[in-house]
């Protein structure tokens, strides 16, 4: 993606991964890649803590009965989930990791601009989830990860203070790490890297952190609100107080509305590069991806009344809410469309990364798509709060959010660590997770439609076939997902050493060593064409010439 | 839905005729819930015409998706394809197409909504009130019950419903009507039972710990089996019981039928407008009269003192809706007219359901 203003000719001898062996090493780091990289690591716990609250949920659900366990018990598991997922996992899960080591590499930058804040934003995130690691040794929460009023604020005896200073504190780090991102990506760009130049990644970040910036002080508000009122009996949500517990809803939507973006835009940025790399193409329509993330990233902010169809909210605001939604669906189905047109004419690889994308297209298609349903008022009248609600915020979260943070950690895997993972094993777990996956999920579409309601802990008995099928699913999916686990670490000691760009991708990051050097480029990159050009590209021309060899021979 | 509520499964379900065969199958392998409500038809048909769009949009990109995988497969290591930089007749056709057809839906969306959260005025009113973690309903007549609701076929049907706690949400999956149930104000929600049977009744919104065992039936009976219910079971009629407690709390005192009471006249106020001293006025609606008995400081009645004690703690729910009940009996002909639950217009309801319509107008005629 540039032209070399130094001749690069050998590997540098310290990558950032060598540059220090000790924990204070990893600890202090300021390097933005380690910083990810310490991200990763404590993400993928939360993620397994997750993983296993659902694994329990599904137990919970193969029979109507709660047999399992208590009520108690099932409501503090279903609340965890939720809160395990969605603050500790998919909110800092590709922008905390790909993006704090990709966005100063694609940007040919040495760091991020506040490269201290960058290390704080991890801290503050590690001491919310200590925080809630308490919380959840000491009893949990109950209340579901929405944390409605006033069961939270005055009838629910588990520890939703506690939980909501967590929360409180681990939104700084979210805002921390999209003012350092939005900043670097405005003042950091390499010569000649224009705005339309940037990888589609990046553009993705930029409207990801927009949202993180604008959006996450209002939940904080909200959340301290509730704690206020919990602990010093002020009305603000509970009519017994004088409050307005709908009042909650706004604001508690407000921003976690848009912080389905901040889960899903990343995803979106990394699909774009997977594409763009697995087909060697521009990806199509440049324009009309990076300003349909932006476009989603605005009217994202004003759609949060479509979650209150339901809750007394006016009649009025309702259809002005559903109006809105559908203005949001359009830029979703214009980066779909978009994405499949950049394979046409392409020169596809089937390598795990391009099995992830197209999961992504298949899974997000009809996650967004059942969107529709949700946003058509009449419709939604029957289907909220019901099965249908979480299979399809499932299919965008684990289905869009998730496949795309592990097609793109399948990626960038060997820039990350020099070394690649198997690649029989990488599509065969991608298939697994995919059918693994449906299986878990589109039963719950249907036994939604048949009345199904959310966070039950005992059900009435016709529905159990599709629990029965869902919970199998689940087992299909929890293999897919401990799989990469297992040869992804294999593959730190024991993968194939690559080159510095194993798949002949045509990014900035992959001009530099892989491993790359603490400073990222040896020398200072200046950038004279488009992202996505692939005749730039070094290890195409060698393969090239390689082939045109054997061809005369 | 089978099992527990065999008696659901009717033999024949007006529903079920109308639908063509390869429709049809979908109940059968109970892919839909039971159609109970005029609302039910509508809701299925939008669903299932969502689901064909998605149906043909999904596979529509899974086959253009599959044929250039094949096609495009890379055939040499050192290939670059031919570079395409995108094209606005696509894009534009792919944002114009997708915009329309979301404009269809949200119409077609926002006039069922329309549709189910606007009332009709002649019905039957049953006050329901949510509670952690049990339903209450009280019927027009008195009878009360808990966790289950019987309604009449063919009639229409609003529920007025409130919570004494947390939230919850009244969901009756085979009628598509929800609403959420929010202490501190009046929900409604409607509909009109078609066929006869017992389904269930959902607490939707999550309520803390019995969340899940919130539920309870709603029985839809012939008018003559309703008939037969309601005189079955014991009652005092919400008029009446307001106007025990309107006695028992001394409301009487000062809300004098003459007007020259400390509090101004309840008699010929419902639904009327009240003029208040900070200038404005307001409409006296159940809302009102709720927030009058609670915060009466809220909204004082022009030329009279502040002095109402608030009666928070002292009544509930229920009671508020026996008081409401009551100021409505004594309001003005018209209002306490409309208020009355007229028989609809089929004429499966009109025979039977004439004596439960006489009865509440008599009602307040016995308490004078």
């Amino acid at each position: 993606m540039a032209s070399e203003v130094l001749v690069q000719t050998e590997e540098p001898r310290v990558n950032y991964l060598t540059n220090g062996h000790t924990v204070k090493s990893w600890l202090l780091t300021l390097d933005h890649k380690r910083i990810g990289l310490l991200y990763l690591f404590s993400i993928s716990i939360f993620f397994a803590i997750g993983g296993i609250y659902a694994s329990l949920i599904r137990l919970e659900l193969i029979t109507p009965q709660g047999d399992l366990m208590t009520a108690e018990t099932y409501n503090r598991v279903f609340t965890m989930h939720g809160v395990m997922m969605i603050f500790f996992f998919l909110i800092p899960s590709i922008p905390a990791t790909l993006g704090n080591f990709l966005l100063p590499l694609m940007l040919g930058a040495k760091d991020v601009a506040f490269p201290k804040l960058n290390l704080l934003s991890w801290y503050v995130f590690m001491l919310g989830a200590i925080l809630m690691l308490i919380t959840m040794m000491t009893g949990g929460v109950d209340t579901g990860w929405t944390f409605y009023p006033p069961y939270s604020s005055i009838y629910s005896n588990t520890q939703v203070t506690l939980a909501g200073v967590s929360i409180f504190i681990t939104g700084f780090s979210s805002i921390l790490t999209g003012l350092n991102f939005m900043v670097t990506i405005h003042t950091m760009r390499a010569p000649g890297l224009t705005w339309f130049r940037l990888p589609l990644f990046v553009w993705a970040h930029y409207a990801t952190s927009l949202i993180q910036v604008l959006g996450t002080p209002v939940v904080a508000i909200t959340v301290l609100a509730l704690a206020f009122e919990r602990t010093l009996q002020i009305g603000i949500f509970d009519p017994k107080l004088g409050g307005d517990p709908v009042l909650f809803q706004h604001m508690f939507w407000f921003y976690s509305h848009p912080a389905v973006y901040i889960m899903i835009i990343p995803s979106m940025g990394v699909i774009s590069e997977l594409i763009a790399a697995m087909t060697r193409k521009r990806v199509f329509g440049y324009h009309f991806v990076a300003f349909s993330s932006l476009a989603i990233a605005v009217f994202g902010f004003l759609v949060w009344g479509h979650h209150m169809f339901t809750s007394s909210q006016s009649m009025y605001a309702g259809m002005v809410f559903s109006l809105i939604t559908y203005a949001v669906a359009i830029p979703s189905a214009i980066k779909t469309f978009n994405w499949t047109a950049t394979i046409y004419k392409g020169s596809v690889s089937y390598d795990t990364p391009m099995i992830y994308a197209l999961a992504f297209i298949g899974l997000f298609t009809i996650g967004g798509m059942t969107g529709l349903f949700l946003a058509a008022l009449g419709l939604d009248v029957h289907l909220h709060d019901t099965y249908f609600v979480v299979a399809h915020f499932h299919y965008v979260m684990v289905g869009g959010a998730i496949i795309g943070y592990l097609g793109g950690l399948h990626f960038w895997w060997p820039k990350m660590t020099g070394r690649m993972y198997p690649e029989i094993w990488g599509r065969i777990s991608a298939v697994i997770i995919f059918l693994g996956f449906n299986l878990t999920f589109f039963p719950q579409f249907i036994v939604g439609y048949l009345g199904m309601p959310r966070r039950y802990h005992a059900y009435v008995p016709e529905f159990q076939v599709w629990h029965i099928l869902s919970s199998a699913g689940a087992s299909i999916l929890a293999l897919g997902f401990l799989m990469p686990v297992a040869y992804l670490l294999w593959s730190l000691k024991y993968g194939e050493k690559v080159g510095d760009n194993p798949w002949m991708a045509a990014g900035l990051e992959w001009e530099t060593s892989s491993p790359p050097p603490t400073e990222n480029f040896t020398y200072q990159p200046i950038i004279d064409h488009d992202a996505y050009e692939f005749e730039h590209v070094k290890e195409i021309k060698e393969a090239a010439a390689k082939e045109a060899a054997l061809r005369t021979a | 839905m089978t099992g527990a509520l065999a008696t659901a499964r009717g033999t024949d379900s007006p529903g079920f005729g109308q639908l063509p065969m390869s429709l049809s199958l979908l109940f059968q392998y109970e892919f839909i819930p039971e159609q109970a409500s005029k609302f039910a038809m509508e809701v299925d048909l939008f669903y299932l015409a969502l689901w064909l769009m998605t149906i043909v949009f999904s596979i529509g990109i899974a086959i253009a998706a599959g044929i250039f995988m094949f096609k495009y497969r890379r055939k040499s290591a050192g290939e670059i394809p031919e570079q395409i930089e995108g094209a606005m007749t696509l894009e534009l056709t792919w944002t114009i197409i997708p915009l329309l057809i979301s404009l269809g839906i949200f119409g077609w969306g926002a006039k069922l909504y329309y549709q189910m959260y606007t009332p009709p005025k002649e019905s039957l009113e049953i006050f329901v009130t949510g509670k952690q973690w049990m339903w209450r309903a009280q019927h027009p007549d008195g009878q009360r019950e808990i966790n289950t609701l019987h309604v009449p076929v063919g009639r229409r049907v609003k529920l007025t419903m409130t919570s004494e706690d947390v939230l919850h949400a009244y969901f009756i999956p085979a009628f598509r009507t929800k609403a959420d149930v929010v202490p501190g104000r009046y929900t409604t929600t409607w509909f009109e039972a078609t066929k006869p049977g017992t389904y269930h009744i959902f607490c939707a919104e999550y309520c803390g710990t019995q969340h899940s065992g919130m539920i309870g039936t709603v029985t839809v009976q012939d008018p003559a089996d309703y008939q037969a219910w309601l005189s079955g079971t014991s009652k005092e009629s919400p008029v009446l019981a307001g106007q025990r407690i309107f006695g028992n709390l001394g409301c009487v005192t000062c809300h004098l039928e003459s007007g020259t009471g400390r509090g101004p006249k309840l008699n010929e106020l419902y639904n009327q407008t009240a003029k208040l001293n900070n200038g404005t006025t307001v409409t006296v609606d159940d809302a009102y009269i709720r927030e009058s008995i609670l915060n009466p400081m809220a909204k004082v009645v022009e030329k009279y003192e502040p002095v109402m004690p608030s009666f928070q703690g002292q009544v509930s729910e229920e009671q508020i809706q026996q008081l409401i009940a009551y100021i409505k009996s004594i309001g003005p002909k018209d209002a306490a007219a409309s208020a009355q639950a007229k028989p609809a217009a089929s004429p499966a309801a009109a025979k039977p359901a004439t004596p439960a319509a006489a009865k509440p107008a008599a009602a307040p005629a016995k308490s004078e």
